[in-house]
């Protein structure tokens, strides 16, 4: 297959088509603003949905419609956007509505700068939304990632008929990378899809009232609520199976750094450059942030270890709490922070390592 | 081999446009890694503008480094914020009708070229880029110059009149950049 150079989010829109999405309703917010510009050219080509919604709040609910519907259906959105649609997320998660999104997430909390950071890690994988609700999380380092990690989110979604959310950042948002992109699906596996989910979608059952799809967020019994997440833990149980890590040069290592996204893809080149001066330095990714690979953690050999790195792109640090579930008070856990929209660079990661490995 | 790029200058000099055509012509015709990274304000024109390409035979791990093997810089204040970027031994590409006075530095190496007034002479002030493009083209060698002309021919493919002045530009540019080379 050919390589086409693309933007992040152009080429996330792309792959969403690609795999089968046809409705998309989003509003306005940098840096993801291409992805619905995206959807807006590219739907009408495909016989898709695009609608820019008047807020926030009423595009999450129109992908809740329509993804009820039985249509894969996606939004995206940059932090407070995010928050602003965590009400519909969660309704989604409730009435088990499988659906995609992608959050380019800002610098902080409030209105956050637009440059890129990685600031909603606990909002992406700890409380999306009200109600203790869990999502698969990947979070792709390389636009080709964003790209495969999109066109599958659709098929775990509708496996689990629960969200899935795309965590990217500025850089892998905006940026311009090659990529291969997945093959088209058919018109006929687009419809065969959706008819996959008559059993339990709005498709429309004429006439037969008894076996009407009924879908709703809530407002249950006790009985019934308690049964409701109860399944829905057993569903979170079972993705023990789905997390995905990258453990690189971790055997030896005497440094190990934990990083996630686009600090992850900097530290490995860190890595690199430090391994070619003799240092033993090792990294884990976490590609799924939800479920989290905490049992790559166990498989490092700590005695060789003076300490593990989080390097991420937060400050107050957030992915280095699920870092300190991993580690177990193992080794001691230093960070290596930037934040506000400063990209985290190569040299202060060596550095950062330097002075562990020179006991300072 | 890894080649870390900035391009800088004001918002309207095309310097986006530079640093896509010379990345996209990597990506269409080499087996290169290659990144593009913009960096920019609200503005469509004024303001600074800026961009880093970095092309590679290795996966590439950050798309914009601390430090510069190559700086192009259209206008002075880029050439203010951006200088101390680059590389002891890099090589500095200055738009020369409008960055004017000594360099500061004695380890790098300057390639001037007045493309702002050359763009004029052309007819069209927007082909600064281009020229600019050719220039850096034809001083490092980093892609073949075919190969970037048929990514502009591509890219310009329904502005189809524009063609012409674009080679124009384009090949002024790798003439000046071939005859700095030592």
């Amino acid at each position: 297959m050919a390589r086409v150079f693309m933007k992040g989010c152009e080429a996330i829109a792309e792959a969403a088509v690609r795999a089968g999405c046809r409705f998309f309703a989003g509003y306005p917010i940098t840096p993801q603003n291409e992805i619905p510009e995206y959807f807006a050219r590219r739907m009408p080509e495909v016989g898709g949905k695009f609608v820019q919604g008047e807020s926030e709040v009423a595009s999450i609910s129109m992908v809740y419609g329509a993804a009820a519907a039985g249509t894969r259906s996606m939004t995206s959105s940059s932090s407070p956007g995010i928050s602003l649609k965590s009400e519909g997320i969660s309704y989604c998660a409730s009435a088990r509505i499988p659906m995609v999104y992608c959050n380019v997430s800002r610098g902080g909390p409030g209105v956050g700068s637009i440059q890129p950071a990685q600031m909603d890690y606990f909002q992406a994988t700890k409380a999306s939304g009200n109600g203790g609700f869990r999502m698969l999380v990947f979070a792709p380092s390389t636009v080709q990632e964003a790209v495969d990690m999109t066109y599958q989110a659709f098929d775990y979604a509708d496996r689990d008929r629960n969200p899935v959310l795309i965590l990217a950042d500025g850089v892998i948002g905006t940026m311009m990378e090659p990529v291969v992109l997945p093959e088209m699906k058919s018109e006929e596996e687009v419809a065969a899809i959706k008819e996959s989910k008559r059993k339990w979608a709005c498709v429309g059952h004429p006439l037969d009232y008894k076996n009407r799809a009924w879908i709703e967020p809530g407002q249950w019994s006790t009985i019934v609520q308690q049964q409701k997440n109860e399944e829905a833990a057993a569903l979170y149980e079972s993705w023990e199976k789905d997390v995905r890590v990258e453990e690189y040069l971790t055997e030896d290592a005497q440094v190990v750094i934990a990083a996630y996204g686009i600090s992850a893809r900097i530290a490995k080149s860190a890595v690199d450059m430090l391994r070619k001066e003799g240092k033993k330095v090792g990294l884990i990714r976490p590609i799924t942030v939800s479920p989290f690979p905490y049992k790559a953690f166990d498989r490092l050999n700590y005695a060789n270890i003076k300490a593990v790195l989080d390097v991420e792109m937060s400050i107050p640090a957030q992915f280095v709490e699920d870092v300190k579930v991993g580690v177990k008070e193992r080794s001691p856990i230093q960070t290596c922070l930037c934040s506000g929209g400063n990209i985290m660079s190569r040299e202060k990661v060596i550095e950062a390592v330097n002075s562990i490995l020179e006991g300072k | 081999m890894e080649t870390n790029l900035c391009v800088a200058g004001f918002g309207g000099q095309g310097v986006m446009t530079l640093g896509k055509f010379l990345a996209d012509a990597t990506c269409n015709s080499t087996d290169k890694n290659v990144t593009f990274f913009p960096s920019y304000g609200a503005e469509q024109r004024g303001g600074t503008a800026n961009c880093f390409v970095v092309i590679s035979d290795e996966p590439i791990g950050a798309p914009l480094g601390d430090v510069m093997d190559d700086l192009i810089v259209m206008n002075g204040a880029s050439l203010n914020k951006f200088l101390k970027t680059l590389r002891s031994g890099g090589t500095l590409f200055i738009n020369s009708s409008i960055v004017k006075g000594e360099i500061d530095r004695k380890d790098i190496t300057v390639v001037s070229a007045p493309v702002t007034e050359l763009a004029l002479e052309m007819g069209n002030a927007k082909v600064l880029n281009v020229i600019m493009l050719g220039v850096y083209v034809g001083y490092t060698e980093v892609i073949a110059p075919e190969i970037v002309w048929n990514t502009i021919e591509h890219k310009l493919a329904k502005k189809a009149k524009l063609l012409p002045l674009n080679r124009q530009a384009f090949e002024k540019g790798l003439e000046i950049g071939r005859s700095q080379k030592i």
